[in-house]
């Protein structure tokens, strides 16, 4: 269950960057093959969040999709696994999205 | 709390020194120093950057771009650095529970210990059996015992490596915690990460498990002395395999029987030279 870590960690980085101000907001970029399941980080979210400044935050996720450039043929293609190849047939590809790990901002009062 | 695992916060983390018998609670993970040094002191009309000190009265979004496991990543980063300065090769092994890691290490250990020193970071949920088996070979080794965690983290490999103060040259093995999900999320800081897969596990798993073969610098593929009595496909595993990691090597080993070690033996070996030749980061 990473996902609870990764909570915490969410948690610890926005409440270390509020300054002893209130969350309203946290907003979170999950690519899709980050093998981060989206649904178990709200659960743990709100367990995590008490008695922190996030208590009455809401978390919003943003999913991004799975991306990769294919060194063969040249083409970006939508990835939806990790292993797959290119529609050319080739394995020589590098992801160039859908693996983001990111808190991208906060709302604070 | 978790309904996947079992993980829960109410566990904590301990480390117990073998040598000493000594058994401590693992502190909290500690925030590096930030790593950049300029000020974001510009001015922006609809946000405002973390850096600000007072609380504002009107809700404002504060830009942070910041990496979940930055914390963990920055850790890992000066775990590898010191290792490098010293020349020690540390090696992540990965797997599910029942692999035979253990069984693999107390081998490696009996047959290269006396070549050059060896470590041994042990990652457990719970017990000091396996910390127990490995010190029958003579090797210093510490356990941490993860509580409620699923998987080692940077900062457990810190205090581990302050606990055995391993010397220079030598090589560090970290058995991770048996698991094939969340272990490949955690740099440690290793040089190299080591997938054991078992062929009582089946041929899927390269497919089932992707993050942790992707980031496997090493595939070894043991309980080869079973084969006659499974349908394990090896071919067809070797294809997942490379479906997912087009670069890995694949050794195929019996920990149990002593086939194929020397291969691995040579992997390491190899491995230790490259690192000692390295001057440092």
């Amino acid at each position: 269950m990473h996902e609870l870590g990764i909570t915490r960690n969410i948690v610890s980085i926005v409440s270390e960057q509020a300054h002893g101000a209130n969350v309203t907001d946290v907003t979170v970029e999950i690519g899709k093959l980050s093998g981060i399941v989206p649904d178990a980080v709200r659960f743990c979210f709100e367990i995590v969040r008490q008695g922190t400044p996030l208590e009455g935050a809401t978390l919003h996720i943003r999913e991004v999709p799975g991306q990769a450039s294919c060194h063969t043929c040249g083409m970006t293609f939508p990835l939806e696994e990790v292993y797959h190849s290119c529609p050319c047939g080739s394995q020589h590809i590098t992801c160039v999205s859908g693996e983001e790990l990111n808190i991208k901002d906060m709302v604070i009062y | 709390m978790c309904t996947t695992c079992g993980c829960t916060d109410t566990m904590h983390p301990t480390m117990t020194n073998m040598a000493t018998g000594q058994t401590m609670p693992l502190a909290a993970q500690e925030t590096p120093a930030h790593s950049h040094t300029h000020t974001h002191e510009h001015l922006h009309r609809d946000h405002i950057h973390a850096n600000q000190k007072d609380p504002p009265h009107e809700k404002k979004t504060v830009v942070l771009e910041q990496a979940i496991l930055s914390k963990n990543n920055q850790l890992a980063e000066q775990n590898r650095g010191w290792l490098a300065e010293s020349h020690i090769l540390a090696l992540n092994l990965v797997s599910s529970p029942g692999s035979g890691k253990t069984t693999l290490l107390e081998k490696t250990l009996t047959d290269l210990g006396k070549e050059f020193p060896f470590y041994v970071i042990e990652g457990d949920q719970a017990t000091l059996h396996d910390a127990e088996r490995l010190r029958r070979t003579g090797c210093a080794i510490v356990q941490i015992n993860t509580g409620g965690g699923c998987h080692l983290e940077a900062e457990m490999v810190a205090q581990g490596l302050e606990a055995l103060q391993p010397s220079a040259q030598s090589v560090v093995l970290i058995e991770n915690v048996g698991n094939l999900i969340c272990p490949a999320l955690f740099d440690l800081g290793e040089q190299a990460r080591v997938v054991i897969l078992s062929v009582t596990e089946g041929e899927d798993k390269p497919l089932k498990y992707p993050h942790m073969f992707k980031s496997a610098q090493l595939v070894l593929i043991n309980k080869i002395d079973l084969l006659p009595y499974l349908s394990f496909d090896m071919d067809q595993c070797l294809r997942y395999v490379s479906m997912v990691n087009t670069t890995t090597p694949v050794l195929r080993i019996s920990a149990q029987t002593g086939e194929g070690l020397a291969s691995w033996y040579q992997w390491i070996q190899q491995h230790r030279l490259t690192v000692q030749a390295h001057k440092g980061l």
